[in-house]
């Protein structure tokens, strides 16, 4: 007998098995995702979520007879007090009496479920979403650099030097100028101490001194390692790419924002954080809220304490600069933007936050969302709020700022894939999606 | 008396293991006679287990997404406490190979060691089914091969196209079984000595009134060149996988191969099907007598005894058909009841066993009547062979006619004198494998016209096939055959045609 402890092989051998039943299910697992997105809070969205998808295309069909009709015959333990004759009716389900004739596989429901690891939903989650102009922008402003492998060289530090390169080619190198082995010396030495002891055989005795002197010779004219033979590790430095991104989350605290305004916001916010943190390895949030002055809160004070106040929306991007200058310079930091208001701005404040925007804010940043929320049941066609008046200016097809309108929960994936959409349209200013 | 104790507390460990082993195969071998392929013993994690689970309990399987799928099913279910896990999966191969899991308990380990390294095991490397079927040698290298030859076509074909014909395949696996012995080579003094007892018998049972008889004038079997069409494709085929191998125009090598490599899968588990309730039985059996045996020799505690048996009674536990519970007989209970009684009949019978069982009654070898049946007989002819009346009063079995078209069912036989045989007779028939899979035969196709493929299904009892998922299955023959199929349903009895299917043409082009 032998036991084998098969507990250390490898994790994970179904992997592949699971890959090919996601991609099968794809379609399925992709609206139930996007409709679970609707009216589920992302951040339990991001834990990982039982799924449940419709059956279709994932049956495994075979030829089997059918629940009902014909004539059958069951055998049943525990009779109590049946006779024989007896007349017992039909149960309500059909056939399913006999046991055996059940559903060969079990799965009569409709559905499906099961579970989907935190990275199996986001990858599904935010498929064929993509960041606009990351690239371009990430090598234009990189600046810091990092080292990589790049071949051997001849020349380098003592730490670098590569064994098994040297060795090699040491190795090559004696046997191609036949330096003679250790061995065949001590073979030769090994004769002559004997035939000194014995005294047999003088001639061979002076042939093989003479020998082992030629080898010896050789051994010390064929060094082992010659610095021909050295190799180092080669290192280069390459641009390393900023992977780190800060999220300014700006919004309006006033006493006109709702909680269900600031819940349409949070859910944004919440979208566009775990959007970063998938393309970031590092990612900072500011939170920003303002009335008629602005204040970096943390993330509860930010969501859950209230404030009064007018609304004067240029403090929020006046404090957003101050932050971005003491901590996030642009050329280290990927700096993200997202604001979020019911659209109402002191009028006079309405041209200096353009211009705020126009001028500095923009050009600092690598995307600017703006996100107007809305009473679920307002009527507000056709009034445009003031601000989105303004921004409007700025807005231009092809920058980085975009502008939306939400109104209700299920509305927020929708807009969220919208801005973010690989095939973008150019010109994000649209109204209501 | 404690120092002989093989083990204390719920820990295992190797030594433990192997200690225990060792203490088992004295009895298996010594006392029950078992004969057993060589153990190989893996512990392994829960979600190994769960990975075995889906690959249908092989240790290595190709890929294929219904495998996940079948992970992430059991994953929920065992995730949200609903199902626990097996505790052992024991494969049928030389080595015979048991999973054993890692959180079991040292008393869990031992039964776990009696019942799949000795019961199974035996079973396996003795069943006449088995012998008959399965390589166990082999199976392993057979599945590297399969699991090596899909990636293979993976990487030359695309997963799309490798996945098209395994979902087809595997739609057809309970009809890709030969359920025939395979010609054996023949013996040329067997050929003579049978020609000499042909001769013989013949010359003895002479009969000159025979030569009066008028002939038939042809055949029944429709026109001559249909005959010959079926002669030549060997049809009717019941073997659908087999056929579409070997016939289907269209398909490509390495297609055909995958359609093999399913089929062969699927004839390794056909023994399986027919003898779970033997299988289980026999290895309940052996583990239920080996942990008492261990018990009564002082070499397992009462704890180490009381938890085995509470995971043994649970295991055998067979509710009532109108407990909320029943599903079906539970072939662990009836196979452990019928062996139990088996032994009751060989040492205690009563008058009436040996009226029913002349040949084993009172034979005081309860352990080689066993070792007998075990090798000799499937769950359809052991029911009906060796299910006693004393068991079917035990079980307080009942016979239940169900027939559609009457408002009601009927009571057609109970446990007593009446209805034994009846009874009997109905449960062994619910084993039967012919009755499991319904019976679906290639009967045409016409090579020269429209290459249509014609399957005609033999209705017994006039239950038909399921309909929609039938249409799914005849698609996929379509796409593997390349032409239309067609199904017909005719009444075994009465060769009326109860159904015909439309014409399910091709939806994708294989090879």
């Amino acid at each position: 007998m032998n036991v084998i402890d098969r507990r250390l092989n490898p994790k994970g051998k179904s992997l592949a098995n699971r890959q090919r039943f996601l991609r099968r299910a794809r379609q399925q697992i992709l609206k139930a995702v996007r409709e679970a997105s609707g009216d589920r809070s992302i951040t339990d969205i991001a834990n990982g979520e039982s799924v449940s998808i419709p059956m279709d295309g994932l049956r495994e069909p075979g030829f089997h007879r059918a629940g009902k009709g014909g004539i059958r015959d069951h055998v049943l333990p525990g009779n109590r007090d049946y006779v024989e004759g007896d007349q017992i009716a039909r149960p309500q389900s059909g056939g399913g009496e006999g046991g055996s004739e059940s559903s060969p596989d079990g799965e009569g429901e409709d559905d499906f479920h099961f579970l989907l690891s935190k990275e199996e939903f986001l990858d599904i989650f935010l498929d064929d979403l993509e960041l606009p102009d990351l690239v371009k922008k990430n090598i234009r402003q990189s600046e810091s650099h990092s080292m990589a492998r790049a071949g051997y060289s001849t020349s380098g530090s003592p730490n670098n030097l590569n064994l098994v390169r040297t060795m090699r080619n040491s190795l090559s190198r004696r046997i191609a100028l036949r330096r003679p082995k250790p061995e065949a010396v001590a073979l030769v030495e090994a004769e002559i101490h004997l035939l000194e002891e014995s005294g047999d055989a003088p001639e061979r005795l002076s042939e093989l001194r003479l020998e082992l002197e030629r080898l010896l010779a050789r051994s010390r004219r064929v060094p082992y390692i010659d610095p021909l033979d050295i190799r180092y590790n080669r290192f280069e430095p390459v641009p390393k790419p900023v992977t780190q991104a800060v999220m300014f989350c700006l919004m309006d605290v006033s006493g006109s924002m709702t909680e269900h305004m600031k819940d349409l916001a949070k859910r944004f916010f919440m979208l566009l954080y775990l959007f970063l943190t998938r393309r970031y390895r590092h990612v900072d949030i500011v939170f920003i809220r303002h009335t008629h002055e602005a204040k970096e809160v943390d993330e509860d004070t930010f969501f859950y304490s209230t404030e009064t106040g007018g609304t004067v929306v240029s403090t929020a991007l006046t404090e957003m600069k101050r932050v971005v200058a003491e901590r996030y310079s642009p050329g280290d930091w990927n700096i993200y933007a997202a604001q979020a208001s019911d659209g109402d701005n002191t009028a006079s404040d309405n041209h200096r936050a353009a211009e705020m925007m126009e001028d500095v804010i923009l050009p600092l940043c690598q995307y600017f969302a703006y996100i107007e929320v809305g009473a679920e049941y307002k009527d507000w066609l056709g009034r445009e709020t003031d601000l989105w008046r303004a921004y409007k200016g700025v807005a231009r097809p092809g920058g980085v700022m975009a502008m939306r309108k939400v109104r209700v929960r299920s509305q927020i994936f929708p807009v969220f894939r919208d801005l973010f959409a690989k095939d973008r349209a150019p010109v994000p200013t649209g109204g209501e999606p | 008396m404690t120092t002989d104790l093989l083990f204390s507390g719920a820990d295992w460990d190797f030594g433990r293991l192997r200690r225990t082993y060792d203490a088992i195969e004295e009895i298996a071998k010594g006392e029950i006679g078992l004969d057993t392929y060589p153990n190989q013993i893996e512990v392994i994690t829960s979600e190994q287990m769960l990975d075995a689970y889906s690959s249908i309990g092989l240790p290595l399987m190709y890929k294929h997404w219904s495998f996940g799928k079948r992970f992430a099913q059991d994953e929920v279910l065992y995730r949200k406490g609903m199902r626990g896990l097996a505790y052992e999966i024991v494969i049928n191969s030389s080595p015979c190979i048991s999973y054993i899991m890692e959180e079991n308990s040292m008393a869990m380990q031992t039964l776990v060691l009696a019942h799949a390294a000795f019961g199974h095991n035996h079973f396996f490397k003795n069943n006449g089914l088995f012998r008959q079927w399965t390589d166990a040698r082999g199976i392993l290298d057979y599945m590297e091969f399969a699991k090596d030859y899909i990636t293979h076509a993976e990487e030359r074909h695309g997963h799309q196209a490798v996945e098209q014909v395994v979902d087809a395949a595997h739609a057809l696996m309970n009809h890709g079984i030969h359920r025939y012995p395979r010609k054996r080579d023949y013996d040329l003094s067997e050929e003579l000595r049978r020609e000499k007892e042909r001769v013989a018998w013949h010359e003895q049972n002479y009969n000159d009134l025979w030569r009066t008889v008028p002939k038939h004038e042809a055949t029944t079997q429709g026109s001559k060149e249909l005959a010959e069409r079926k002669q030549r494709l060997n049809l009717p085929e019941e073997n659908i996988l087999y056929f579409l191998e070997k016939n289907a125009p269209k398909l490509q090598l390495w297609q055909r191969e995958i359609l093999r490599i399913v089929r062969n899968i699927s004839q390794y588990f056909y023994p399986q099907k027919q003898t779970k309730v033997m299988n289980e039985g026999c290895a309940t059996m052996v583990h239920y007598h080996i942990v008492n045996r261990l018990h009564e020799k002082g070499l397992i505690s009462d704890g180490a005894l009381m938890e085995i048996l509470h995971s043994h009674t649970n295991v055998v536990f067979q509710p009532e058909f109108d407990d909320p519970r029943f599903s079906g007989h539970n072939p662990y209970a009836l196979g452990f009841a019928m062996m139990g009684d088996i032994k009751r009949i060989c040492v205690e019978p009563t008058d009436e066993d040996r009226a029913w069982f002349p040949d084993i009654a009172g034979n005081a070898d309860p352990w080689g009547t066993l070792r007998q049946s075990w090798a000799d007989y499937r769950d359809e002819s052991f029911v009906l062979q060796f299910l006693s009346p004393a068991l079917i009063r035990k079980m307080k079995l009942f016979k239940v006619h169900n027939d559609a078209d009457q408002p009601t069912m009927v009571v057609s036989a109970i446990h007593n004198e009446r209805g034994y045989r009846e009874v009997r007779k109905a449960l062994a028939r619910g084993y039967d494998v012919s009755q499991m899979d319904p019976d679906i035969q290639i009967v045409d196709v016409d090579l020269a016209g429209d290459r249509r493929l014609i399957l005609s299904h033999r209705v017994t009892n006039g239950i038909l096939l399921d309909e929609a998922e039938s249409i799914l299955v005849l698609r996929h023959i379509a796409n593997l055959w390349g032409y239309e199929v067609r199904l017909i349903e005719i009444d075994a009895e009465t060769e009326r045609t109860l159904r015909e299917f439309e014409d399910v043409a091709p939806t994708v082009t294989l090879g």
